[in-house]
């Protein structure tokens, strides 16, 4: 049997899954990793995009928008909201691509002279649209 | 001596309200069992939170470099006080408690030459605090519309409050809630959120000292993670008010069906003794009258 290591993964409202598992595909904020027993621990911050969850069971995905992941003797991932990837839709995809649109329109208008934010913001739109493409949807192009 | 009619008028009013108030009652009970149910589903991920949090931030420390929200801004002038309380009243001494706390830190700050602010949410808690400290409101948060409470509610006044953090309004950030412990007991309580305070890792000293890769950076991570921290803290703080209003109406309401029931007995007493003593009249006056004859 392959090592396994425990992994939850939860958001403020509820717990989606407490499992042992054999590794997590991650969505980091630089980049994709994957996580595997005896990884070393790290902290991570997460951007928008598809979680990947194998366990013995088979393989299970989820759609996150963001948060962190903490990962030492077992991963856990602290999303702001995480949705089983079965369950996103192309009309939730959509709103949530609104919502980071929404959010990128206001950042810039109320930071015009800081390019930070307003770079964030839009990184962040274009990892929302490209979760569309991850799973499956037809990824939907904001007007920027 | 109130004429039989008038008591029977009473006693059917007030039967009416025990079957409204015990209505209210086993609705409150339901809703509880719901609040209840969220609180504990955000549990976890509040206590990996602020335990990830106290580990970056001892990290970080008090360097120079450390986010404002997690050091303050160097001052304490300007306090912003932030209640929260419910939008329906009928809950016992819910909302005056938690009125009562705040006040009673206004006055304290206000004594000391702070300046003070303060947002409310929830229209009970503004009503109670209008009157004393009504010149102080920056700003209400309407929750009236909102059913079911989401992660996404907390944001929005996260986001509003730490707007106002960013634009310099107020130094330091103090919530006011009341804590769930069960169904009789709900405590109100003061939290500060800004500068964030957490909770020193429990003792856990081998999970304290792990060395953690960052990434990015951890400043980066904290700057990230803050803003989230206060939302993550007004989200639990809302859940559990919402826990302790359903709790505390239903024993408000519990209460208020008991005394209607004992009302209901007195009042039905009365009754039958002026029903009684009616009697005994028309009896003594037919036999005076036979009598007389």
């Amino acid at each position: 049997m392959a090592e396994t290591m425990q992994f939850d993964l939860v958001s403020p409202e509820r717990s989606l899954m407490s499992a042992q598992v054999k590794s997590v595909q991650i969505p980091g904020a630089d980049g994709d990793m994957t996580a595997m027993p005896n990884h070393a621990p790290l902290i991570t911050t997460l951007r928008p995009g598809v979680l990947k969850v194998e366990t013995d069971k088979g393989t299970e995905e989820f759609v996150v928008t963001g948060g962190f992941a903490e990962l030492a003797e077992g991963l856990s991932v602290l999303a702001e909201r995480a949705v089983p990837k079965a369950d996103v839709d192309q009309a939730a995809y959509e709103a949530m691509v609104d919502e980071a649109h929404a959010a990128y329109k206001q950042t810039k208008e109320t930071s015009k002279n800081e390019p930070g934010p307003v770079d964030d913001a839009a990184k962040l739109l274009a990892d929302m649209v490209a979760v569309g493409t991850h799973i499956g949807l037809s990824p939907k192009q904001p007007s920027l | 001596m109130p004429n039989l009619k008038d008591l029977k008028n009473r006693i059917s009013s007030v039967k009416s309200t025990r079957k409204i108030t015990k209505a209210m009652q086993m609705v409150a009970a339901a809703k509880l069992r719901r609040a209840q149910d969220a609180a504990e589903q955000s549990r976890p991920y509040t206590e990996r939170f602020n335990a990830v949090m106290g580990a970056l931030a001892a990290s970080v420390g008090d360097s120079d470099s450390a986010p404002k929200l997690l050091s303050g801004t160097g001052k304490d002038d300007v306090h912003l006080l932030i209640v929260m309380t419910s939008e329906r009243g009928l809950c016992g001494g819910f909302n005056a408690n938690i009125a009562k706390l705040a006040k009673a830190k206004a006055t304290e700050l206000l004594g000391k030459g702070k300046t003070l602010k303060i947002l409310t949410v929830g229209k009970k808690g503004r009503d109670a605090i209008k009157r004393d400290f009504g010149d102080y409101f920056v700003g209400h948060v309407d929750l009236s519309e909102v059913k079911r409470l989401g992660y996404a509610d907390a944001q929005g006044i996260a986001k509003d409050v730490l707007g106002r953090f960013d634009a310099g309004e107020f130094d330091v950030a103090t919530i006011f809630y009341s804590k769930f412990v069960n169904v009789v007991s709900q405590i109100p309580t003061e939290q500060q959120i800004i500068p964030a305070a957490f909770d020193a890792p429990e003792g856990d000293s081998a999970e304290a000292t792990t060395l953690y890769d960052y990434e990015p950076d951890e400043e980066a991570i904290l700057a990230d993670l803050l803003p989230r921290g206060v939302a993550t803290q007004i989200f639990s703080a809302l859940l559990e008010n919402g826990a302790s209003e359903q709790g505390a109406r239903m024993s408000a309401m519990d209460n208020a069906t008991r005394n209607a029931g004992e009302m209901i007995e007195k009042l039905t007493i009365q009754y039958n003794r002026s029903r009684q003593a009616v009697i005994t009249n028309e009896l003594i006056e037919i036999i005076s009258g036979a009598e007389a004859l």
